[in-house]
């Protein structure tokens, strides 16, 4: 684990300073991804500038909302987020290479081409949960100042969860890798957006199947004070570390399975 | 005109041999309708006949968006990072050699994909749309005609910028960051993130005079017959076609100036 660890920071220590060669392509990647996620948020504000509440929630709820997955989702994507290049390894030979490196595979699938500007992403979704904060009027117990750091890290852990099962998954399909956009891209953009605009079954299947609901919705509805529209017992707030670790023993599962089955091109 | 019709046809080939990445692909706009449908259902019941759509107009938006998206490649992708790999591997030269123009080629290439994934990937997303959701589409043939020539000039000018962005990896050496830009600018003001008509006052009227707005607002109003009669259609059809031309021209310019400056290093 520890080698693990120290393989990871050296390979991306590497793609660091390989980034930095082109100083100016990696100033505007970083502006870009700030202002590419900052865009999202600009559309969320257009609306609210003709309605007053979606679904029932203000423009600081929202922006709570927002900025939490959005920060979550970016510590993922920084972290695993090249992992939808397994896909195109196996297809053109080049995994062959990771398996015979004295590293575990997925540390090395995880850190290659590590994009250092997608701190871009991370630091606007801090940014707008802070302002959410600063306008929300949270009854600050020790409860809820706890809720929120416990929050973030859960959900970049289910997101990186969805990130390794993806990539496990490609070893099946190595043409599919826009399948786990679907959960990734699309989760992110799912829960920007409170709860109570979506059909019941989908607010069921986010949190039974895929528990996306886990990265924000319900630890950020007992921050705001609010009922989560599934009457679940109040418990469930606090239930995401635990459903983070579950899914990540289970994408580890997943990925174990995946590269044990793995059959090189020949190539 | 033998040569770029063989090239179209090749390059409407070689995204067809990928089937399983067609289907997921599919998957992913189909499940982007959805929860992009929810929000807008949430947003017109708040404020119905927002942006002049009523509420099944603005979920049509959604799914011609999801359809549109592969073709008009509203969020990247296609043939502008393989053009900025040649010009940065060097292998432009060989292009430069062939007794074809650059320009056409990539253009023809561009066309056959934009066809391919006009029927793989638009198709049944819409199709799924109209299942699940009450949409408005068209019932006059004429209409449906005048839509695809719309799509045609919209792809016309997303190609022509993503061309632009394309060539400037002859002085950067990494174009990443352009392109990311690019995609950004795109989402934001096709219409992808947000319609045209819910922007308010001054960013509103300018969003619809910048050429993006060619890529997916004008196709869908064309579709919804927003844009209708003589008058209506010819000053659609006539602002994408004059930023096609204009856009177009400008990337044969540029390349006049990028084509003067390459030094091949032989080897």
């Amino acid at each position: 684990m520890v080698d693990a660890t120290r393989a990871y920071f050296l390979i991306v220590g590497m793609w660091v300073r390989s980034t930095m060669a082109y100083r100016l392509s990696f100033v505007m990647m970083t502006l870009g991804n700030f202002a590419m996620t900052g865009l999202d948020f600009v559309a969320v504000a257009i609306m609210f500038s003709h309605i007053d509440a979606l679904g029932g929630f203000t423009l600081p709820e929202v922006a709570l909302l927002y900025g939490t997955t959005s920060t979550s989702f970016g510590l993922a994507d920084l972290a695993f987020g090249n992992m939808d290049r397994v896909g195109r390894r196996v297809r053109d030979g080049t995994m062959d290479t990771l398996l015979v490196r004295p590293v575990p595979v997925l540390v090395q699938v995880a850190a290659d081409r590590f994009a250092l500007r997608r701190l871009g992403r991370v630091t606007q979704g801090a940014v707008v949960t802070a302002w959410a904060l600063l306008r929300l009027d949270v009854d600050w117990t020790p409860v809820t100042v706890l809720l929120m750091p416990m929050m973030l890290v859960s959900g970049a852990v289910i997101f990186s969860a969805v990130f390794v099962a993806g990539a496990a998954f490609q070893f099946r399909a190595n043409d599919a890798s826009e399948v786990q956009n679907a959960f990734t891209y699309g989760g992110a953009t799912l829960l920007q957006y409170p709860p109570t605009v979506f059909g019941t079954d989908l607010v069921r299947g986010v949190t039974f199947v895929v528990p996306l609901a886990f990265v924000n919705w319900l630890p950020a509805l007992r921050v705001l004070g609010r009922d989560d529209p599934l009457g679940l017992p109040g418990w469930v707030d606090f239930a995401s570390p635990a459903v983070a670790l579950l899914c990540a023993a289970l994408a580890g599962v997943a990925w174990r399975v995946g590269l044990r089955g793995y059959r090189s091109t020949g190539s | 005109m033998r040569l770029y019709a063989a090239v179209a046809v090749s390059g409407f080939r070689r995204y067809a041999t990928y089937r399983v990445a067609t289907a997921a692909g599919v998957f992913t706009n189909t499940v982007f309708g959805f929860i992009v449908a929810y929000t807008y259902i949430a947003l017109w019941n708040e404020r119905p006949h927002l942006g002049g759509y009523d509420r099944s107009q603005a979920l049509t938006f959604v799914w011609v968006s999801q359809a549109l998206l592969g073709a008009a490649s509203l969020i990247g992708g296609g043939f502008q990072e393989e053009l900025q790999e040649r010009i940065r591997s060097g292998d432009i030269a060989v292009d430069l050699y062939r007794p074809a123009d650059l320009q056409l080629w990539w253009l023809a290439n561009d066309l056959g994909r934009a066809a391919f994934q006009l029927l793989g990937r638009g198709v049944v997303p819409l199709a799924v749309g109209a299942l699940a959701f009450e949409l408005t589409l068209p019932t006059s043939a004429l209409t449906w005609s005048f839509f695809l020539m719309s799509v045609f000039l919209g792809i016309l000018v997303g190609f022509a910028l993503r061309y632009l962005v394309g060539l400037c990896a002859f002085w950067m050496l990494d174009g990443s960051g352009l392109s990311l830009l690019s995609v950004l600018l795109t989402m934001f003001f096709s219409g992808l993130t947000l319609p045209l008509t819910v922007f308010p006052g001054a960013l509103g009227d300018v969003a619809r005079a910048l050429p993006w707005s060619a890529m997916l607002q004008v196709p869908v109003d064309v579709l919804l017959e927003r844009r209708h009669g003589a008058a209506g259609l010819g000053a659609a059809l006539g602002f994408q076609a004059l930023w096609a031309v204009v856009l177009l021209l400008a990337g044969r310019g540029l390349q006049a100036v990028a084509t003067r400056k390459v030094v091949v290093q032989g080897g």
